[in-house]
């Protein structure tokens, strides 16, 4: 399969394989009006299958979110066909608004308006707590 | 601005400093009386408590300050819906600290950000109550003289029970502490206190279901109430409410110089007979939370005596 090289944008590489539908979502990639596109087990040396999403223009990134559904993905943005920047992403410091405490007894359970905040405590093993509660997320738990 | 919503944001420096200060405050009360004249301390109790909301009170008054506030959710906004932040940024509006008992986790943690005014968390659900830690570690260095080397048994309920892990991670600061976790397999220490504290700085513990056999090696015996309210389920509690009760038999093979404490208040799990006990020290524990508590919104206010 050919999928020809884009010329201004990003290349979200390295993705997890069976990742990248859940990274268009989270991403909202399905509201661009741009070509994006999804390849999914595309094979690679490191990884054995990966997937890969190519985004044709350069938009703004939640690189937080994306490190933490996905810590091992690389960013390339590309200008003028000619890759410009690398981002390798690693576990983010806090995770706002994507993970949401199960804890009934945590005040976000009855404050809606309150931001869903969670810091990482435990890089090793991504461990991340409410900074309300403390309570663990569930891993790679999501909205 | 400084708040008190977690016992581990006070370094040891810190809780020296206070209990430097409480002592002061019990050998010098005059000293104190007018310090926190024309002050105002707020009680912001959204869930009854006698106890910690009067020991506030009493700190203040005898600090030579003000109270307002309320004790139960019902007679505040809370009621009418009103959030923790509007709610907590009208009373900073009027008062120069807040105490605030909250049965939300993490509530007081939301109202150090728009009080205004320095905030203590005095019980937020099963989660923080770092005043009763302050209460209890002034305790131990009044009855044992300091804090390093000491067996600390922790019997009970230490699965919700909040004063235990702030408890637990407060002492294991020191040197030579050992701990011995004596409850039910259902209401066991929660499994991330274990790692996160005690595994990652090898600090010894063992977990027992037995307080006879424990009972001799122990310096410090820290009694805990299974608390109805931490339960969804009734008969879990009713099953499980009085697996542990120290009686005067029980405490045959303890050491003579064992200091009993409980954050209280007690259903039956201390037997009545033991209050007479020299070695029992939860009725001090009460009087040196208001000590605490006076040195604490002492530092909060910047007050220097």
């Amino acid at each position: 399969m050919i999928i020809g090289q884009i010329k201004d944008g990003i290349v979200l590489d390295h993705i997890t394989a069976g990742k990248s539908i859940q990274i268009y979502d989270i991403l909202g990639l399905g509201k661009l009006d741009c070509t994006v596109a999804m390849i999914k087990n595309a094979e690679s040396k490191k990884m054995g299958k990966k997937d890969i999403i190519k985004i044709g223009r350069v938009i703004d990134i939640d690189f937080a979110v994306l490190g933490y559904i996905d810590p091992g993905i690389t960013v390339n943005i590309i200008s003028d066909g000619k890759l410009v920047k690398r981002e390798h992403l690693s576990l983010p410091e806090k995770v706002t608004g994507i993970i949401k405490c199960k804890n009934p007894r945590c005040i976000t359970s009855c404050e809606q308006e309150l931001t869903q905040e969670f810091r990482l405590v435990d890089r090793e093993k991504k461990i991340y707590r409410c900074v309300y509660c403390e309570s663990q997320a569930p891993k790679e738990s999501l909205g | 601005m400084k708040n008190l919503i977690d016992i581990m944001e006070l370094s040891t420096e810190e809780i020296d400093g206070l209990i430097k200060t409480a002592l002061d405050i019990i050998e010098n009360p005059d000293k104190y009386a007018e310090s926190c004249k024309r002050k105002k301390l707020a009680t912001l109790f959204f869930e009854p408590s006698t106890r910690t909301r009067l020991s506030f009170e009493a700190a203040m008054y005898e600090l030579g300050g003000n109270v307002i506030g309320f004790s139960e959710a019902n007679s505040s906004s809370a009621s009418k819906g009103e959030s923790v932040a509007d709610t907590v940024k009208v009373v900073g509006c009027y008062a120069d600290i807040i105490a605030m008992r909250h049965p939300k986790e993490g509530a007081p943690l939301v109202a150090t950000r728009t009080a205004g005014v320095p905030v203590i968390n005095a019980g937020d659900g099963g989660h923080n109550h770092p005043t009763q830690t302050l209460a209890d570690l002034l305790t131990i260095y009044r009855e044992k003289g300091g804090f390093n080397n000491l067996t600390i048994g922790l019997c009970g309920d230490l699965k919700f029970g909040r004063t235990v892990h702030s408890l637990i991670s407060a002492m294991s600061r020191y040197e030579g502490i050992k701990f011995v976790l004596i409850s039910p397999d259902e209401l066991k220490v929660p499994r991330y206190i274990i790692t996160d504290v005690l595994e990652k700085k090898n600090i010894p513990y063992e977990e027992v279901s037995s307080l006879e056999k424990a009972m001799p090696d122990l310096d410090i015996l820290y009694m805990t109430r299974v608390q109805k309210e931490r339960f969804f389920n009734e008969a879990d509690y009713l099953r499980l409410k009085d697996s542990y009760i120290l009686t005067p038999e029980k405490l045959s093979n303890a050491k003579k110089d064992l200091s009993i404490l409980h954050p209280l208040p007690r259903v039956n799990e201390i037997s009545v007979a033991i209050d007479s006990d020299p070695r029992a020290c939860y009725f001090k524990q009460v009087l040196n939370g208001k000590y605490m508590r006076m040195a604490l919104i002492l530092k909060l206010l910047e007050v220097n005596v």
